[in-house]
């Protein structure tokens, strides 16, 4: 599976991301890592130059709830519907909901194991309900 | 896929949609159609250059430089950045791209295309299917590819062997010539840049290899100097780009590797390959044997 792994917006901290990256790379996957401080529309771009089927987000700045419905969007709008894009990082349950309207699938936060978020790759690959614009709103539970 | 949703995705590929570009390149990456079945026999137009040499010499730093110099003067350019896959669970980490400003850049984003590329577990067929990424881009209207790729290893070099041209970057200090001799990269190079001659060493580094590629006969390669981060020599190194012509000798090495490509790829494509290997592994069948049998198609 080709997945992108991605930083949105001013947040340095990429040690949740690379781990993430590495784990996914252990998992058999080819992950294509952005680096840092990438906008909305680089990440999209990416993501369809590569052909990636996945889309991992990390943030830990509090950006989130602007930024990732803002990628899900954009990804749509490219006509990227088919991606399945997960987020990560330091952020609130009450923020969820939100972002899985926006087309998220699963929201891993401190303490997630990297077999988990495999698994989700894996249950999602599966599935044809599983990317950003699909309908029905499925959600990944642990 | 049907060959009608097929055609579509080419035709819209060529018509500029980027997403039915990469989906097209997929299809070709995963063995589902190739160049030929696409394209036919015919030859697309267009050149291609790879950039290899030893990991951390400056490589990326240097092609961004070059993506940004052809989109400038609005020269569509596309790069396919091959990285290494494990051996151990098939997976890759791809991160060419974090080195890269220029795809970034909205004015030059049109023209400048960027794939990453992982060798995956059957490393004899990516140079193969390398060749066939470069032929459907140049069939979709890129008519300038570039291939990066690290210069250690059989398939490394293999991979740069796909290109019309190739360059080897070398930096300072990288102890002396015979290092890069051993790899096999200087007969195949049609040009030589020692990078951040901005460090001590570069200038020694490049009159050693001056000095080797002498004693291999006439018409060696250019040696130049340059500086990726400053900007030093830069402006000659892509001068010389632009016009770079093949050496004769390189031209050979270059014929050697793609055969060798050509016999590995129907040699890992064969369908009974994991069967033959169990063979010779438990002694039952000669790896001459073996070789004989798919020759004749067997």
């Amino acid at each position: 599976m080709r997945i992108v792994v991605a930083k949105p917006g001013l947040d340095g901290h990429d040690r949740g991301a690379k781990v993430v990256a590495r784990a996914l790379r252990d998992a058999g996957h080819e992950v294509i890592y952005t680096g840092l401080r990438r906008t909305p529309a680089q990440i999209v771009a990416t993501v369809r130059d590569e052909d990636a089927r996945f889309l991992g987000l990390s943030s830990l700045s509090g950006a989130h709830g602007h930024l990732f419905p803002t990628i899900c969007q954009l990804l749509k709008d490219e006509g990227l519907d088919d991606v399945v894009v997960f987020g990560g990082g330091i952020i609130p349950d009450a923020d969820r909901p939100a972002l899985h309207d926006a087309g998220m699938r699963a929201i891993f936060g401190p303490g997630t194991s990297t077999e988990a978020i495999s698994a989700f790759v894996a249950e999602a690959s599966a599935r044809d309900d599983a990317g950003v614009g699909a309908e029905g709103g499925w959600i990944w539970e642990a | 896929m049907d060959a009608g949703a097929l055609a579509a995705r080419f035709e819209a590929a060529r018509a500029g949609s980027r997403r039915d570009l990469a989906r097209l390149l997929t299809d070709v990456e995963d063995g589902r159609i190739s160049s030929t079945e696409l394209l036919g026999t015919q030859r697309a137009e267009g050149r291609s250059i790879a950039i290899t040499g030893p990991p951390g010499v400056g490589k990326s730093c240097f092609i961004d430089h070059l993506l940004r110099a052809h989109a400038e003067r609005d020269d569509p350019v596309a790069l396919l950045a091959v990285d290494p896959s494990s051996a151990l669970s098939g997976g890759a980490l791809l991160g060419d791209r974090i080195r890269l400003t220029s795809p970034d850049d909205e004015a030059l984003a049109q023209r400048i295309y960027v794939r990453s590329v992982a060798t995956r577990r059957s490393s004899g067929s990516i140079p193969s299917v390398l060749g066939d990424l470069v032929r459907v881009l140049h069939g979709c209207g890129w008519p300038l590819v570039v291939i990066e790729t690290v210069g250690a290893g059989q398939s490394e070099v293999r991979c740069a062997a796909v290109a019309d041209r190739i360059v080897l970057m070398e930096g300072p200090a990288r102890g002396d010539a015979v290092q890069a001799e051993k790899a096999g990269l200087l007969e195949l190079a049609d040009l030589v840049l020692v990078n951040k001659a901005d460090l001590d060493g570069a200038e020694r580094h490049a009159a050693e290899l001056r000095d080797s590629l002498a004693l291999d006969g006439p018409d060696p390669p250019e040696v130049l100097l340059m500086s990726a981060q400053t900007g030093l020599g830069l402006p000659e190194a892509l001068r010389s780009l632009r016009t770079l012509e093949a050496r004769p000798g390189s031209e050979r090495a270059r014929a050697r590797e793609r055969l060798a490509n050509a016999a590995e790829a129907r040699l890992v494509r064969h369908e009974d390959y994991e069967g033959i290997l169990a063979r010779i592994a438990n002694g039952n069948l000669a790896p001459e044997e073996a070789v004989e049998v798919i020759w004749r198609g067997g």
